[in-house]
């Protein structure tokens, strides 16, 4: 086991599951035996405001928060949140985004704008955005709280440990509570994996 | 958290700081906890909850938690009280006092710092607390330290016969690590005895105590000198030592791997030796704490030398690795690496909002209309989003409880110019039984003319939806008698005629009831009733949905503040006048929509009528 840490940032807007991926994630990195801090943001977020949760593992993680510019990976579930925290990525780290577009009231009002492409912003910056859209997939899948695991599946290529033992820890949630949604989350994380690599592909073609 | 409830010793477990802190209280025996909500000190009472041979309770306020735990303490029984940093300071009076009488039964009080203000109204430090109560403070660093010092604290609390602060900040709280847990040893109820010269604290009593106070400080130095909890980590880069306690021992260790550290987990009284001991190894001493530069300005007293803080660190906020590596650096007079290497982007803000149908925008959206004759005087909770957009209908937001006292004060200080506006407070329900009756009865006792919105939605809405003693609900979700406000505030004074309740969502009865008591010179209290939409009391309706040809842009809807609705096309159009009118036509999001009825209310042409049977997607 290396000294390397592995830091990711997952954001997005209350309500969407940020706060779970980011516990799954964990999960999977002690049930690996690793040391690991999940910082958690939450506060005021349950009213829709800003989410984001700070995970860190690998052989022994001191501060339990991400420094700007050493994110290796960060996961938006919202497109916008994904610009926001863009600046949290290290050189070469990967962007993973939803291209979901949640529009605050304050912006609806006029007060401010949404910006045009997001993601567009953040590639002329010279961020890696891999991007797709996660809600289209949850509503094919039949169930827009599948976007959690679908992003899940669409990081975890990306992971030092075997894709299947994040996926274990997803579909172990459910074996015991909820044995029906065993497998439509596993095709949700599958999905997220087929998603992440076209997401791949495209950006490398352009 | 029913992970750690279940885990069998030495099982090795993912947990908050908080939840933690619970599983070292349960192990240490203790038989009585108590607290009030607040962030992010509320998981450890929850947490505790799920325990067996444990009594925990929500309290009306951190004042009565501490007191409860007093009791159990005078009685033998390992006992625990939990509340945020201002908290404390409503506690104090009591707190105060239970450090001259001393404990039987271990008595250990958590106390959690929003270091960096996620939800609080002050960033305040909770070590001054231990300092003027002459009581040890102990301080984690994470998950696994908070664990072990609540176990320990009860221990240290009954040897040296004196309450224990554990001081805990959001990055402990609210932070997951890894935790290895231990065995619950029982701990018997010995039973109260009477001591009055103990107990009865009149001047000659108390006075008979305070020397053992005095001499309790001088053996609690000697212990944090030899505490493990405060030990020195090598380093050989001996330019600059750190002296540092809490999560900012993590920032100092991630950020320079090489330095000398001494991590203080015991820190007050301050191990001044151990310090002493570091400054003869480095050329610098740097001492990094959150917030306040407690710790440094001990040391320069004591005379220790080479010492710097608060002259290279900020004094607010958290102090992380990308804080302090810069700081350090340019002290040393080496080149700081850039910070980032991607640009900050900050597409808009995304502030906190109330939730699709919330009962308090309708309330809002009344005080609003009137906004220019009115005073508004606001309390603590999810109420306080009423500052923000659209509605932007509060004047003020102090402490908890506090509306009342305030807009007392503000309708004794009229001017010339405000002579004639209507002075209101409001206040949540959790909020009033916690401190808000007081006040109410000071606006009554003096004859105030306030008219007093008891915002009441059967829940502590902020915190997360927690029970209280208006809920009829317990910590444990069983049944308890429930509170009836308009017995309550009549009971206070309040002419039975001037309490109204009513219902938030029919908007024309708020407003015309607001209305019509604000105009009536006397104190007046307006009582809402429907519950938090998050609560287990609220049920959805069938949701709402606007048709396009009836929507004239008009904006009205907009106004509620609701979530669900968003303006999917905006439009100039200029008036025969020449003024030009911004049309916003707007969409419902059926999926949020609860069917709560206040758009409706809101919109002139009657464009929003019933969706046709829900679908999960939009």
């Amino acid at each position: 086991m290396s000294d390397v840490i592995t830091n990711i940032l997952v954001c997005g807007t209350g309500g969407q599951g940020v706060m779970t991926a980011a516990e799954i994630l964990s999960q999977a990195a002690i049930a690996r035996g690793l040391d690991c801090k999940k910082s958690e943001v939450a506060g005021m977020a349950q009213r829709g405001g800003v989410v984001t949760s700070h995970v860190r593992f690998g052989k022994r993680v001191w501060s339990p928060v991400i420094t700007p510019g050493t994110a290796d990976i960060l996961v938006a579930f919202e497109v916008a949140e994904g610009s926001r925290w863009a600046d949290m990525l290290r050189p070469g780290g990967v962007a993973m985004v939803n291209t979901i577009r949640l529009v605050p009231p304050v912006v609806s009002a006029g007060l401010f704008k949404y910006p045009d492409d997001p993601v567009a912003q953040m590639r002329a910056a010279g961020v890696t955005v891999y991007d797709f859209d996660a809600g289209a997939i949850a509503r094919e899948l039949g169930d827009l709280r599948l976007i959690n695991t679908i992003m899940l599946g669409a990081i975890a290529d990306y992971l030092p440990f075997p894709a299947g033992e994040l996926e274990e820890q997803i579909v172990g949630r459910f074996r015991e509570k909820k044995p029906a949604m065993v497998e439509v989350n596993q095709k949700a994380f599958a999905a997220g994996r087929d998603a992440a690599e076209s997401a791949k592909t495209k950006t490398s073609a352009a | 958290m029913t992970a750690a409830v279940q885990a069998k010793p030495q099982s090795r477990l993912l947990l908050s700081g908080n939840d933690a802190i619970a599983r070292g209280v349960w192990e240490a025996g203790a038989r009585v906890a108590a607290a009030y909500p607040g962030t992010p000190s509320t998981e450890i009472l929850e947490s505790l909850s799920l325990y067996p041979d444990l009594y925990a309770e929500w309290s009306v306020n951190e004042k009565v938690a501490m007191e409860v735990a007093i009791g159990g303490s005078m009685s033998g029984a390992r006992s625990f009280c939990a509340m945020k940093h201002v908290g404390l300071n409503v506690a104090s009076d009591a707190f105060m006092t239970v450090t001259v009488a001393g404990v039987i039964g271990g008595l250990v009080i958590a106390v959690a710092d929003d270091v960096g203000m996620s939800s609080s109204q002050n960033e305040q430090d909770s070590r001054f607390w231990g300092r003027f109560a002459h009581v040890p403070v102990l301080e984690p660093a994470d998950s696994q330290e908070a664990y072990e010092m609540a176990k320990y604290a009860f221990e240290l609390s009954e040897a040296y016969n004196t309450p224990v602060i554990l001081r805990l900040t959001t990055r402990v709280c609210h932070v997951k690590a890894v935790v290895q847990v231990g065995e619950k040893v029982a701990h018997a109820i010995g039973g109260f005895k009477s001591d009055a010269r103990r107990w009865v604290m009149t001047p000659a009593n108390a006075k008979g105590l305070l020397p053992a106070q005095i001499a309790r400080e001088g053996k609690l130095q000697a212990l944090a000198e030899a505490s493990p909890l405060n030990f020195l980590d090598d380093g050989k880069d001996k330019r600059v030592g750190f002296v540092t306690s809490g999560p900012a021992f993590m920032h100092v260790r991630e950020s320079f791997p090489d330095a000398p550290v001494l991590k203080l987990g015991f820190t007050y009284p301050v191990p001044l030796a151990l310090v002493e001991k570091l400054a003869g190894q480095v050329e610098h001493l740097v001492v990094v704490e959150e917030t306040e530069p407690l710790m440094e300005r001990e040391l320069k007293a004591a005379g220790l030398q080479k010492i710097h803080g608060k002259d290279l660190l900020p004094r607010l906020g958290e102090l992380t690795p990308n804080v302090l590596i810069p700081a350090i650096k340019t002290f040393l007079g080496e080149p700081v690496p850039p910070a980032t290497t991607y640009p900050k982007f900050d597409p808009f803000p995304r502030p906190p909002t109330m939730c699709a149908a919330c009962p308090h925008m309708g309330v809002y959206y009344s005080l609003a209309r009137m906004r220019k004759n009115v005073q508004i005087s606001g309390d603590i909770g999810c109420y306080t989003l009423g500052a923000g957009h659209p509605w932007n209908a509060l004047d003020s937001t102090i402490s908890m409880g506090a509306s009342m006292g305030i807009a007392l004060g503000m309708d004794k200080a009229r001017s010339e110019e405000t002579k004639d506006k209507a002075v209101v407070a409001v206040i949540g329900d959790s909020t009033f039984l916690h401190m808000g009756m007081q006040g109410l009865l000071d606006i009554v006792y003096n004859r105030g003319n306030v008219t007093v919105l008891i915002l009441d939605n059967r829940t502590t809405g902020m915190t997360g939806g927690q029970n209280h003693a208006g809920t009829g609900k317990g910590l444990k979700g069983d049944d308890t008698p429930r509170v009836d406000f308009t017995k309550l505030v009549e009971a206070l004074g309040v002419n039975p005629e001037r309490i109204k309740k009513i219902d938030p969502y029919q908007l024309p009865v708020v407003f015309k009831t607001i209305k019509q008591e604000t105009a009536i010179p006397e104190v007046s209290v307006i009582i809402t009733d429907r519950p938090c939409v998050l609560s287990e009391f609220y049920s959805k309706i069938e949701p709402y949905k606007v048709v396009d040809e009836d929507c004239t842009g008009c904006g009205n809807c907009i106004n509620v503040g609701c979530p669900a609705i968003t303006v999917k096309r905006s439009e100039s159009k200029v008036r025969p006048d020449g003024k030009v009118n911004e049309l916003k036509f707007t969409t419902i999001d059926t999926a949020m929509c609860t069917g709560c009825n206040m758009c409706v209310e809101s919109c002139g042409p009657k464009a929003i009528v019933k969706a046709k049977p829900a679908v999960a997607a939009e």
